[in-house]
């Protein structure tokens, strides 16, 4: 027995500067990864993917494969077992055909799962795998997206299709100024730099499964109904992870590892290459979005219609919705907004680091700039102007809307004031400069989570939820939020993530992960704090409160719920050679309260950095000619290097959230939107040109040409 | 991965007989291309011969003058010489604007020469590849090509040689010396790569079994002003998608003499000699230096999605040829 010693002190964790917690762990490396932790007995799996974009299996040779040595086993469509895929997951959604796997012998695209190869050795499974002979009989493929396809049609995904109101066309009948222009993103992927890990077994009649993933209970939701399991007997853990952004939840990776797991009784694991990662765990679809602006004299816009069409697989929906980006940011009396899928013989795109507002962000915030040219009327001034005092579509009022307040800050430190708007008139050499910006905003939502804090006997407090630390520091943040909602320092909090058996809480997702935990975590840290006595004892086994916020979320009222940021961006352009360069970034946001400065700086300058890419590198090239992916590796992917990303600096205003109780809003996406569409209109400024396809390569710059070629 | 044979030679002699003309047998210097080729199964060598701790490693004065590279000197050690950096500064320039930092560490001279395109139809089993699997097609020609040749590519093959070093190794006339089982040669790197035709797989005129031992610059007061400029689709690390390595005498205004080779055009480091026949002699202005350009790549038959090579090429050659004009005239 102990004395219970929180003080009635505060100690004000939150908002200052706090290295990660697992800091020394990760850099010494402590800290194992999924796919690096040992297991006696563990045999390895290793995935045959399809070499045609569409058909059907005609056989899968195993005999040969069955002899070679450790070889222990082959799954595929013959003989693996059946999986209840007839449900709807968490995040509101069926599973994706490419992870509940072995099903059926439809090929639905190029590098789709046809088989797994298990053998004692990770080296005799891939030799295996790459030795399985397995005959197609192949199909024409469809691979081509445009903004013509007849074959589009409106869908839902997370946000209704279509909204409208107003009369479109007679709005923009009546305006000054009209800008109507086709923008296009491409095919973008993750890239983490952890790649797909799972090891499955059974123990003791439960399965468990060390993973890495964005939510341990999200994916033991879905593998126990996969396999139709209690989900009592389903245990996730995933300790660390070096990335997700999205990508990382079920994959074929477990669910093949516990197939291969139940079949052998033995630890199975399965760990994807970069190359499978290409086409098994998502990407942002290409979109090709219509953007129409119409404005008075003064620029406010009185006619606004955005419309978005991505690709999407022929087995499993994903709508990209780059249109909702126009929902909340601008309104106009006539508003018009649409969002459209194409299937074909692609793999299933998925969420991606702010999905729908990246991409959309970029085709509405380059046609802004175009508007605040035509308009005569300066880009920052634009967007002051026509800052809505309620959300355009929903109508509801804003929790806090500090957009303008940012654009205020950044232009000041930006240096953005008396700014020549006119296009191809700076130089530096053979660079040709110039600066844009563009507004940033992501919904800040808050879901049901739970979460359990116990004071133990040494005056420790140990804080269990099922949260995922995938890179962001939500562990190291969930520290400093315990740390002050039981008025103790931080080094006698000790934080446990990563495991589903800490109970159902949201995943690393939506910008909402912290602040979905941090809400749990501090609900139960005060009840926690009331319960214990000021000089009274705490048991042995130690004092544990468990708080569930469903309740409380429920309750909180219906409001226009979003983080914002201005984005600004300096560039230069060689337009001889094509070379486009950043010169510096300055983002400015207001995104709830910030628990931790270094960690929060992180988060959004790798958003604004990935815009960078976005805007100047990334693109994933399908192949015309089979449908699959030309150069699908690091070296073909271009991700913005070192030496493209110069000064980018990223800070914010005052904007804690008054219904969130520690004030967070999120700010795990928001750092990417708009960003791209800074660097695109600061290439205009420098050149005199639009490019409205991404990204701005050197080959599209040489064509499009510009002052001084 | 299939399972091989890893020996280390001792000597140049040992090494040549250790790979015994065995067409499943690969040389191995740093590693830093073909271990990335052995994991994606294009390269599926029986057995390796590390010629790594061969005495191969120093760059010495050659007989006439010169310098002479041992084939196992790492791109580092190479970029960082100063008698490199004095008399042949675009070779430092070139070989600086390669890889990274780890991986100059590692490649070595004779591998960069021998290294393998990054065409990815090539690097990638699952498809067609006439350089992979002779025969198999070339879906570059209908497919992705942006990156591809404009300068003796043939329907068989418009993959570009990747390297950087190359081409100003062959501005400055390199030579490749090897060494045999039947005794030692040599080859001007003019006649190293084979010309594409129908046998994009056949890269070099290396008889089998050959290796690399050293490469001579011959001397060149020329190079002592020459430059390497480098287009890449990203600020670093990054394959060319445009290079030119230059060097420009200019005495009252005109061209005593000049070198130029450009890079990521065509299968091999492409030597421009039109373009220098039309320099030498020439006043060097901008004018004259488009028409060398022009004179060069007037042999360019770009695809639908390459063209902007042909642009970027002219618009290289005149921004360097100017620059080493301007700090001649200096």
């Amino acid at each position: 027995m102990t004395t219970a010693t929180t003080g009635a002190t505060t100690t004000g964790a939150v908002g200052t500067a706090h290295t990660r917690v697992e800091g020394r762990d990760k850099v010494t490396g402590a800290a194992r990864y999924a796919g690096e932790i040992p297991f006696a007995d563990l045999a390895h799996g290793w995935l045959v993917l399809s070499t045609v974009a569409r058909g059907r299996i005609l056989s899968v040779d195993t005999g040969p494969v069955l002899g070679m040595p450790g070889v222990l086993t082959v799954l595929h469509h013959g003989n693996a077992p059946r999986l209840d895929i007839d449900y709807i997951g968490m995040l509101g959604v069926p599973p994706d055909p490419t992870a509940a796997v072995f099903q059926n012998d439809r090929v639905p695209y190029a590098g789709w799962p046809v088989a797994l190869v298990v053998a004692e050795t990770s080296e005799q499974a891939r030799e295996a795998a790459e030795r399985l002979v397995v005959t197609y009989e192949q199909e024409p493929h469809d691979v081509a997206l445009s903004g013509d396809r007849p074959d589009a049609y409106a869908a839902d995904g997370h946000m209704p299709a279509v909204t409208e109101k107003g009369d479109l066309e007679a709005g923009f009948a009546a305006c000054a100024h009209v800008v109507d222009a086709e923008y296009t993103t491409p095919e973008e992927h993750h890239g983490m730099m952890e790649p797909h890990a799972a090891t499955a077994l059974w123990d003791g009649g439960r399965l468990e499964v060390v993973d890495s993933n964005q939510g341990t209970t999200w994916v033991a939701d879905e593998l126990a109904r996969m396999f139709s399991l209690d989900p009592s007997a389903v245990r996730v853990r995933s300790d660390h992870v070096g990335g997700g952004f999205g990508s990382k939840g079920v994959r074929v990776h477990q669910v093949s590892a516990v197939m291969a797991a139940t079949e052998l009784q033995r630890p199975v694991r399965v760990v994807l290459t970069r190359r499978q990662m290409f086409t098994l765990t998502g990407y942002r679809s290409p979109t090709v979005q219509r953007v129409r602006l119409g404005a008075g004299p003064d620029g406010r816009l009185r006619a606004l219609e955005h419309r978005s069409l991505n690709q999407t697989s022929t087995v499993w929906e994903f709508v990209e919705p780059s249109a909702g980006v126009a929902r909340s940011l601008y309104d106009a009396d006539a508003h018009r907004t649409e969002n459209k899928v194409v299937r074909l013989d692609v793999p299933s795109p998925a969420w991606m680091r702010a999905p729908g507002e990246a991409p959309g962000s970029f085709a509405l915030e380059c046609a802004l700039d175009e508007l605040a040219e035509k308009c005569g009327v300066d880009p920052v001034e634009l967007r002051l102007r026509n800052d809505p005092e309620r959300g355009p579509v929903s109508g509801l009022p804003f929790g806090s809307r500090n957009l303008a307040a940012c654009f205020r800050e950044g232009a000041r430190r930006f240096g953005w004031a008396g700014r020549d708007p006119r296009p191809g008139v700076r130089r530096d050499g053979r660079w040709l400069l110039g600066t844009g910006t563009a507004a940033a905003s992501f919904p800040a939502s808050a879901m049901p989570s739970t979460a359990a804090v116990t004071a133990e006997p040494d005056g420790t407090f140990t804080v269990r939820i099922s949260a995922a630390d995938i890179g962001t520091g939500a562990r190291t943040a969930l520290t400093l939020v315990a740390a002050d909602a039981l008025r103790v320092p931080t080094d006698r909090v000790r934080v446990h993530i990563g495991d589903s058996d800490f109970g159902p809480a949201m995943i690393a997702g939506g910008s909402a992960g912290t602040r979905s935990w941090a809400w749990a975590v501090t609900a139960a840290a005060e009840e926690l704090r009331e319960r214990l006595v000021p000089g009274g004892t705490v048991p042995p086994e130690g004092l544990t409160v468990r708080s569930d916020t469903t309740a409380a979320i429920a309750a909180l009222t219906q409001k226009e719920r979003l983080s914002y940021g201005a984005q600004f961006a300096e560039v230069a352009v060689d337009v001889t050679t094509g070379e486009v360069r950043v010169r510096r970034m300055l983002g400015i946001f207001a995104a709830g309260r910030i628990v931790n400065p270094l960690t929060a700086r992180g988060q959004l300058v790798g958003g604004m950095t990935w815009g960078i890419s976005m805007a100047l590198h990334e693109e994933a090239v399908r192949d015309r000619v089979s449908g699959g992916l030309y150069g699908a590796d690091l070296a073909g992917y271009h991700v913005a290097t070192h030496a493209d990303v110069p000064t980018v600096e990223a800070d914010w205003v005052d904007d804690p959230d008054p219904d969130d109780p520690v004030g967070i809003k999120g700010i795990g996406e928001v750092g990417i939107v708009g960003a791209a569409a800074a660097v695109a209109n600061a290439v205009w400024h420098a050149t005199g040109v639009r490019h409205r396809d991404l990204p701005i390569r050197p080959d599209r710059v040489l064509r499009a040409g510009g002052t001084g070629v | 991965m299939r399972e091989f044979d890893y020996r280390r030679a001792d000597d140049v002699s040992g090494a040549v007989a250790l790979l015994d003309a065995d067409p499943d047998a690969r040389y191995l210097g740093g590693g830093t291309n073909l271990v990335d080729l052995m994991k994606n199964g294009v390269e599926r060598p029986a057995r390796l011969v590390d010629v790594r701790a061969l005495p191969l490693d120093r760059i010495e004065p050659a007989d006439g003058g010169g310098l002479r590279i041992g084939a196992t000197v790492t791109n580092s050690d190479l970029a960082a010489h100063p008698g490199i950096r004095r008399n042949y500064p675009a070779l430092t320039e070139a070989v600086l604007a390669g890889a990274s930092g780890q991986l100059r560490n590692m490649a070595t001279v004779g591998g960069n020469l021998l290294q393998r395109t990054r065409c990815g139809y090539f690097t990638d089993v699952t498809k067609p590849c006439n350089k992979r699997a002779p025969g198999s097609g070339c879906p570059a020609v209908e497919g992705e090509h942006r990156n591809h040749a404009v300068l003796g590519a043939s329907d068989h093959c418009v993959a570009v040689h990747p390297s950087d070093m190359g081409v100003a190794l062959t501005a400055f006339d390199a030579v490749v010396s090897y060494e045999t089982a039947d005794g030692p040669g040599e080859l001007p790197l003019a006649d190293f790569y084979l010309p594409v035709g129908d046998t994009p797989h056949r890269e070099t005129a290396l008889p089998p079994g050959a290796l690399i031992t050293h490469v001579t610059l011959p001397p060149a007061p020329v190079a002592a002003r020459s430059r390497y400029r480098k287009v890449r689709e990203r600020a670093s690390y990054a394959f060319a998608i445009g290079s030119v390595a230059a060097a420009l005498d200019v005495s009252g205004g005109v061209v005593r003499e000049a070198r130029l080779a450009l890079g990521a055009v065509a299968s091999r480091p492409w030597r421009a000699h039109a373009a220098e026949r039309v320099l030498n002699g020439a006043p060097a202005t901008a004018e004259y230096f488009a028409a060398a350009a022009d004179a060069e790549l007037a042999a360019a038959r770009p695809l639908p999605d390459n063209g902007y090579k042909v642009t970027l090429m002219r618009n290289l050659v005149v921004a360097v040829l100017s620059e080493l004009a301007e700090e001649a005239a200096r």
